[in-house]
């Protein structure tokens, strides 16, 4: 299980981090017992399209790796193109990640959906995002786990 | 780079690697041979089982086999032991904060037909007496329980636990990997039937290891072939391996009373240094049945992996109980088989300090992790709210 060289470098040098004051949408996703929790605060201009996003994340080198480079990746984006970045639109981004990682350690497409929804509640408006699992304090990624398989010593 | 992973790996002391040099290229015979290059081998290999025997008070050289590794002294234990005395079946005791070695090895035995219990541990990271003497049965065959844990470096009393197996006429067998050579081990004090090595924990070579199998114990073993180490692990021997295995041991044991008192110092010199700098940290265990140099430490709100690799770009190789460094969901067994919560054992440490450790290394240590743990709670959308007591 090794890195890339552009995970780590948003690993040890994330971008954007921190909380946007006044945030027009906040998404919140993860779960501590699973160790990934990750924040995300968008600012959105007359015309849906993201003006500024920040993040803050609890947990490994790929969850931070990847909340930030959702940050860069969707700033300028219109909403709706903005929650179809997929996990491995991230990962694609970042080099690859490791299998083991993909799917409890992207947690920043989904914080991004629930963010716009957030937004978009605020102005009395439909949300776009669809089901959103993470989103949910009781989700467990160990129930959709297909990587290990405990006999694979 | 400063290495504090001795638990995971130890450097070849260049003493032992002296000493394995001439069976590489000169005394390169198979020990099996009869004509004097061979011969040669063959007496350097009984040099050193000798050697391994007495450092561990073993009656006799034959009751040690050698091995690849504590891994195939696990699973030979197991397996080439019940394939004699159960092969249809019976009971296996063992603990869940088991190597690896052990922990998955019964649980295929239970899948196989064995019944398995676990005993836990509590959550001194001991485990009790009593705990095992109420899961021993009429049937239990063989019990296995750790001398030193390679994670929480935790020592158990091993010689009251053989004899509870003992008096329900089943075999004790003890994963000795970790302690080996860091505190006293002898097999016929503690009273063990069976007890695993390894000699890269020791300042040894990776890929040799040894059983201890005592003397009219019915063994058939699991590796069929040429018949070597008296038909018990056929296989031509790694005689340069064996013989850096048994002087490393000869020169951990020469050392060993200083060495432990050096380590435990500078152990607790880390774990009180980072406790009392740092908020909502703590030693995983306490007490004075631990391994010399093994610090485990659990900070809170921050994930393991991502201190592990700030604190590698800073040059320092330490271990995490986190699921992400694992490549698994869950965070380390052994954490949450000794009651620390998930989202604890996410920010776990392991530091463990061995032979080349100094004080400055471990100061350094201390000094990088600091600053490390600092930025992480700074950037976690969720410290203030579990662990802050005010906002900062």
């Amino acid at each position: 299980m090794i890195y890339s060289d552009k995970v780590m470098d948003h690993f040890n040098n994330p971008r954007n981090v921190g909380v946007i004051e006044g945030a027009d949408g906040v998404g919140e996703v993860g779960n501590i017992s699973c160790g990934d929790i990750m924040k995300i605060s968008i600012k959105v201009d007359d015309n849906d399209v993201i003006e500024d996003a920040k993040f803050q994340t609890l947990g490994c080198g790929a969850a931070i790796a990847t909340s930030s480079i959702v940050t860069e990746l969707i700033k300028g984006k219109k909403l709706e193109d903005a929650v179809k970045l997929s996990k491995q639109d991230v990962a694609d981004e970042l080099g690859g990640l490791p299998s083991a990682k993909m799917h409890c350690s992207v947690l920043a497409t989904d914080g991004l959906k629930v963010a716009v929804d957030d937004y978009l509640a605020k102005q009395g408006r439909e949300p776009i995002s669809g089901e959103i699992k993470s989103a949910d304090p009781n989700f467990d990624p160990h129930e959709e786990d297909d990587h290990h398989d405990k006999d694979d010593y | 780079m400063t290495y504090l992973d001795y638990a995971a790996t130890t450097p070849v002391d260049k003493r032992v690697l002296e000493s394995m040099l001439p069976y590489f290229s000169e005394h390169f015979g198979n020990a099996n041979s009869l004509y004097q290059v061979g011969r040669d081998a063959y007496h350097a290999l009984e040099a050193a089982r000798e050697t391994i025997a007495s450092g561990i008070g073993a009656a006799r050289p034959s009751e040690i086999i050698f091995t690849s590794g504590g891994t195939e002294a696990d699973n030979a234990a197991f397996v080439s032991v019940l394939k004699r005395i159960a092969p249809d079946g019976g009971h296996l005791i063992t603990s869940a904060y088991e190597h690896p070695g052990i922990l998955n090895l019964v649980i295929s035995l239970g899948k196989q037909g064995y019944d398995i219990t676990l005993v836990q541990p509590r959550e001194d990271g001991l485990i009790h007496a009593d705990d095992l003497a109420k899961a021993m049965r009429e049937d239990t065959k063989i019990v296995s329980i750790m001398h030193g844990n390679n994670e929480i470096g935790t020592v158990n009393d091993v010689k009251t636990l053989a004899e509870i197996a003992h008096s329900r006429g089943a075999l004790f067998h003890t994963d000795a990997v970790q302690s080996l050579g860091k505190v006293p081990f002898n097999v016929q004090d503690l009273g063990v039937d069976m007890a695993s090595f390894s000699a890269h924990k020791i300042y040894g070579p990776k890929g040799v290891g040894a059983l201890y199998l005592r003397r009219g114990i019915s063994f058939d073993s699991f590796l069929k072939g040429g018949g070597q180490e008296g038909r018990r692990r056929s296989g031509t021997q790694n005689v340069a391996g064996a013989i850096g295995f048994a002087k490393a041991l000869e020169l951990c044991l020469e050392e060993m009373d200083a060495e432990a008192l050096r380590l435990s110092v500078l152990r607790n010199h880390i774990v009180n240094r980072v406790t009392s700098a740092l908020e909502n940290t703590q030693a995983t265990v306490s007490g004075d049945m631990l391994l010399p140099g093994i610090a485990s430490l659990l900070i809170n709100g921050v994930e393991g992996e991502s201190m592990l690799l700030q604190l590698d770009n800073q040059g320092y190789a330490i271990s995490t109980g986190s699921a992400c460094s694992s490549g698994s969901l869950d965070p380390s067994h052994v954490l949450l088989a000794v009651g620390v919560k998930k989202e604890i054992a996410h920010g776990s440490l392991r530091v463990s300090l061995g032979r080349f450790t100094t004080e400055e290394d471990v100061d350094g240590f201390v000094d990088a992790l600091i600053p490390i743990v600092e930025k992480l709670r700074a950037m976690s959308p969720v410290y203030q709210r579990y662990f802050g007591k005010e906002s900062s």
